[in-house]
């Protein structure tokens, strides 16, 4: 068949200069110099706050690096996931056991805990993968149950009634919440700019690919299976880091808070506030629901209701979140390429 | 005794969750939603005849005159203002505003009635059983609630098959498109669908908020129930799903039977088990709806 | 059904009215008018304006690519075009849905004829019908018109033959009773006998008064059934004229875009 295709360049007028193509600008310089700054002041900052500030600050770092999670997992690689919870969970029962029962340093725990996640990751998402949309969703959620069930049946680890975290015993308190907090802040740097890596990289682009145009990306099917499949492991190891950062910050574990669906909710909540589909989305959504659960924890449950039907207007009336209100403007990880005038 | 005792205890449980189900995927079916609130609106349906007992002394039975038209009516204005519009958001979108949607749905709840557990309350009928041998006895009300859920899913599949917008329906979900093209509203297709969903949904919470407690979380394992009868039936069956239930219901009750412990693992596991050997379900639909 | 000879002359009438270039008395039953429309940022059609008058059979034909498709998406209402108006016996048709333009009489039977497959033949066609608007075509009506549709009535949609599918495709547009029948490809993938066969039904539906529009690639088909022909490139007229009076080198030129 003889296609007529319209020729896409020929209604650009003669004598104008091709589009610059560039990655980045003057603001992503600017972003990275304020980010840099304001990273080396929350590194200094054990010396000059209070105990109860560090251990705030480690929450919202766990909001962060779980948001980031998330968004590697829905916004990026297009997989909505209800059950992180089982990664988180693992996680914090992973430190847990490798330092209170095995011995292990705690700071070596944590992140064999979250290789551990991975490993559990990898075949779970043989089952998972059978199923899509919606369906995978719930089919995550049905694999965070069942493990938080086999896990409430471990008497090495408190069974239902959960487990402290012991291994902290021999240090002072002053020193272990400024290690704790430090190790935290290190994973959230690690994670964000991890991502921000793993955006630019190729499997970057192959999942760029598949937000952009599932069919079209669906034909080069090997590949995209074997990013999705990356994505899910990576997101595991890294909601297994935020879930070891949450009990080495609170020192205790218990299966029905660990493995509750509402830190599903709080991630989705985060990124979708915040902004899907962006590195810094979460970054904006974890300081705003952090903000927000300050001051609305007086309200109780209702500041569920408030987040969860702030949430939905935000999907459906600026679906690119807070962040998305920039248009553009300011970028501080850049990530995909900007077609803009020469200059 | 103990075993034919689960058996059969979990082949009426799962005549309703193969109800839960069937709205479920009444709505997948049509528009390609999941409705991640479905659960907890089956547990507002129970709520909502809790309300009318406790202020109007009404029996579940008579409440469902109220709550399932209640519910299709709350279904349809739930597909208008949110749902449509946010189909119109992309694939991510409906699951985004509807998971969101079940949040508010059960925090609001847990406001209003406590963390308490509540149970409908059917009167002198919820004791009174059929003995069959000794030690295997059947219900009245667990039986009454499982012939309801076969009847209402047969009752579905008539309307699907025979009827004009059932018909539109299955046309919608073979090629959105091509139904508009003749003459089909889909949004009011969608709107249609999604009442009928939260109709029978309805008539199974209030079911299953009679056969055992409730509390404002229970919408989470109402929907995970529900799934894992679909999954495991086949997509786009409706007796798939019915079988799927049953096979459900029966792996939980022989799971409590070894240790009450067991008896949602056992499910949970028996719906991997098919998710990893026979990922279409045990009775696929030739062509899935 | 006995009229045959009256339509028939009727149809002619009206070409030869709009041959002399003169006024139609009344308004076309359908006017495309100045109409730019596209899939983002592809342009489709160029300020495309298409006019058919009631009972007339008007053939637009193309090359791969050239906006057929797109035209009759636009006049079906699946397509919103970004500029110029719909009008359909003299309203403006614009701003309704697809689904609405059936009920005022336009139907689309689309390219690679798009049956529900988990439908049945009969089922296909009650669907057609979802508008219910009153008129000639009914079950019985579409099953003498294609007695092997008939045969089939129960089958899955899914299990027929190509020229079995189109068949059904067209009966279950008939069912709608549209005024105006519009058609996209009815020969594609299919055998010539085949396609005649498809082409042979064409005047029992014109004879109710259906106004008809047919999109081809196949020319010697559409020129064998239409008034008037219109050959469109790149969303744009390049040739129009009475079916009988065309000139193929002329045509053909039109058709590759070769510039004479
Ligand atoms: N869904 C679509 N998305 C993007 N471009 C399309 C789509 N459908 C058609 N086009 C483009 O629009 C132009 C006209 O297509 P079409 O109307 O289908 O042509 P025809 O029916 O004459 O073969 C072609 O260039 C085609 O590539
Ligand atoms: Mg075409």
């Amino acid at each position: 068949m003889t296609g007529v295709q319209p020729a896409a360049g020929a209604t650009r007028p003669a004598g104008t200069t091709p589009p610059k193509v560039r990655r980045g600008g003057r603001s992503a310089r600017i972003g990275a110099v304020a980010m840099v700054a304001v990273v080396a002041v929350l590194v200094y900052l054990p010396f000059m706050s209070s105990r109860g500030t560090q251990i705030d600050l480690v929450g919202l770092f766990s909001l962060v690096v779980l948001g980031t999670m998330w968004n590697l997992l829905a916004g990026y690689g297009g997989m909505i996931s209800i059950g992180q919870q089982a990664f988180i969970g693992i996680g914090g029962y992973g430190l847990v056991y490798l330092a209170t029962n095995l011995g292990l340093d705690p700071f070596l725990a944590v992140p064999v805990a979250a290789v551990v996640c991975g490993l559990v990751a990898w075949p779970t998402s043989y089952l998972a993968f059978r199923l899509t949309g919606g369906y995978f969703a719930i089919g995550t959620w049905v694999i965070a149950e069942v493990v938080r069930l086999l896990v409430t049946q471990v008497d090495a680890v408190g069974a239902g009634s959960g487990a402290s975290l012991t291994a902290f015993s021999g240090l002072d308190p002053v020193f272990r919440i400024a290690y704790v907090y430090w190790m935290s802040l290190t994973i959230a740097v690690v994670v964000v700019l991890g991502v921000y890596l793993l955006m630019r990289s190729r499997t970057g682009l192959a999942l760029t690919a598949i937000r952009d145009d599932p069919t079209a990306a669906a034909s080069s099917g090997v590949a995209v299976d074997r990013a999705k499949r990356l994505v899910y492991v990576v997101a595991a190891a890294g909601c297994g880091l935020a879930g070891a950062m949450i009990v080495a910050n609170t020192l205790r574990v218990q299966p029905g808070s660990i493995f509750s669906v509402d830190y599903s909710a709080m991630m989705i909540f985060i990124v979708v506030i915040g902004g899907i589909g962006t590195i810094e989305g979460p970054l904006v959504g974890a300081i705003v629901f952090y903000l927000l659960q300050d001051t609305l924890a007086e309200l109780g449950n209702w500041y569920l209701v408030v987040v969860g039907v702030v949430a939905v207007v935000i999907t459906l009336v600026a679906p690119k979140g807070l962040w998305g209100l920039t248009r553009g403007r300011v970028e501080l990880f850049p990530v995909g390429y900007r077609v803009g005038p020469r200059g | 005794m103990n075993t034919v005792n689960a058996v059969v205890q979990g082949v009426l449980l799962g005549g309703l969750y193969a109800l839960v189900a069937a709205g479920l995927s009444l709505v997948f079916g049509v528009m390609r939603i999941v409705n991640l609130a479905h659960g907890v609106l089956a547990v507002l349906a129970a709520y909502g005849s809790l309300l009318l007992g406790e202020h109007l002394g009404w029996n579940p039975f008579l409440s469902l005159l109220v709550v399932v038209p209640a519910m299709a009516a709350l279904g349809y204005a739930l597909q208008r203002a949110l749902l449509d519009r946010a189909l119109r958001g992309g694939e991510l979108a409906p699951l985004l505003v509807t998971f969101g949607l079940a949040i508010v749905i059960q925090n609001l709840l847990l406001e209003t009635f406590s963390a308490d557990t509540q149970r409908l309350d059917v009167g002198a009928f919820g004791g009174a059983s059929i003995e069959l041998t000794d030690g295997l006895a059947i219900g009245w009300f667990p039986l009454l609630a499982a012939a309801a859920g076969v009847l209402v899913i047969a009752g579905l599949g008539q309307f699907l098959a025979r009827t004009r917008t059932g018909r539109a329906m299955r046309a919608t979900s073979d090629d959105q498109e091509a139904a508009q093209l003749m003459g089909i509203d889909n949004r009011r297709l969608y709107a249609v669908a999604t009442a009928i969903a939260l109709g029978t949904v309805a008539i199974a919470g209030v079911f299953l908020g009679s056969r055992s407690t409730f509390d404002p979380s229970a919408g989470a394992t109402t929907l995970i129930f529900a799934f894992e009868a679909v999954v495991i039936g086949g997509l786009g069956s409706l007796w798939g799903t019915l079988l799927g239930g049953v096979v459900l219901g029966v792996a939980q009750g022989l799971g409590a039977a070894i240790d009450p412990a067991y008896g949602v693992l056992a499910g949970h596991l028996v719906f991997l088990a098919v998710l990893a050997v026979r990922p279409r379900g045990l009775l696929p639909s030739a062509v899935t709806a | 059904m006995s009229e045959l000879t009256n339509e028939h002359s009727r149809s002619a009438n009206a070409t030869d009215e709009r041959q002399r270039g003169g006024h139609v008395s009344s308004a076309p039953l359908l006017h495309v008018d100045d109409v730019d429309a596209g899939y983002g940022d592809v342009p489709a059609l160029r300020g495309l304006t298409v006019t058919v008058a009631e009972g007339e059979t008007l053939a637009v034909i193309g090359a791969n690519g050239a906006g057929k498709s797109t035209l009759l998406k636009t006049i079906a209402g699946v397509l919103r075009p970004t500029r110029g108006e719909v009008r359909f016996d003299g309203r403006v048709v614009t701003a309704l849905s697809a689904h609405q333009r059936v009920g005022s009489g336009i139907s689309l039977c689309p390219e690679g004829r798009r049956l529900f497959p988990s439908l049945t033949v009969e089922e296909n066609l009650q669907v057609g019908a979802y508008a219910r608007r009153p008129g000639p075509w009914d079950l019985p009506a579409v099953y003498e018109l294609f007695p092997l549709v008939a045969e089939r009535r129960a089958r899955p949609a899914a299990n027929l033959s190509g020229g079995e599918q189109q068949a059904v495709a067209i009966g279950r547009s008939l069912m709608a009773n549209p005024r105006l029948l519009l058609l996209d490809e009815v020969s594609l993938g299919l055998a010539p006998v085949i396609v005649r066969q498809l082409y042979a039904a064409l005047p029992r539906i014109t004879e109710q008064g259906t106004t008809v529009l047919v999109v081809e690639q196949d020319v010697h088909q559409a020129i064998s059934v239409a008034d008037r022909v219109q050959c469109l490139l790149e969303g744009r007229t390049v040739l129009e004229g009475a079916a009988d009076r065309i000139d193929p080198a002329e045509l053909a030129a039109a058709y590759f875009g070769v510039r004479r």
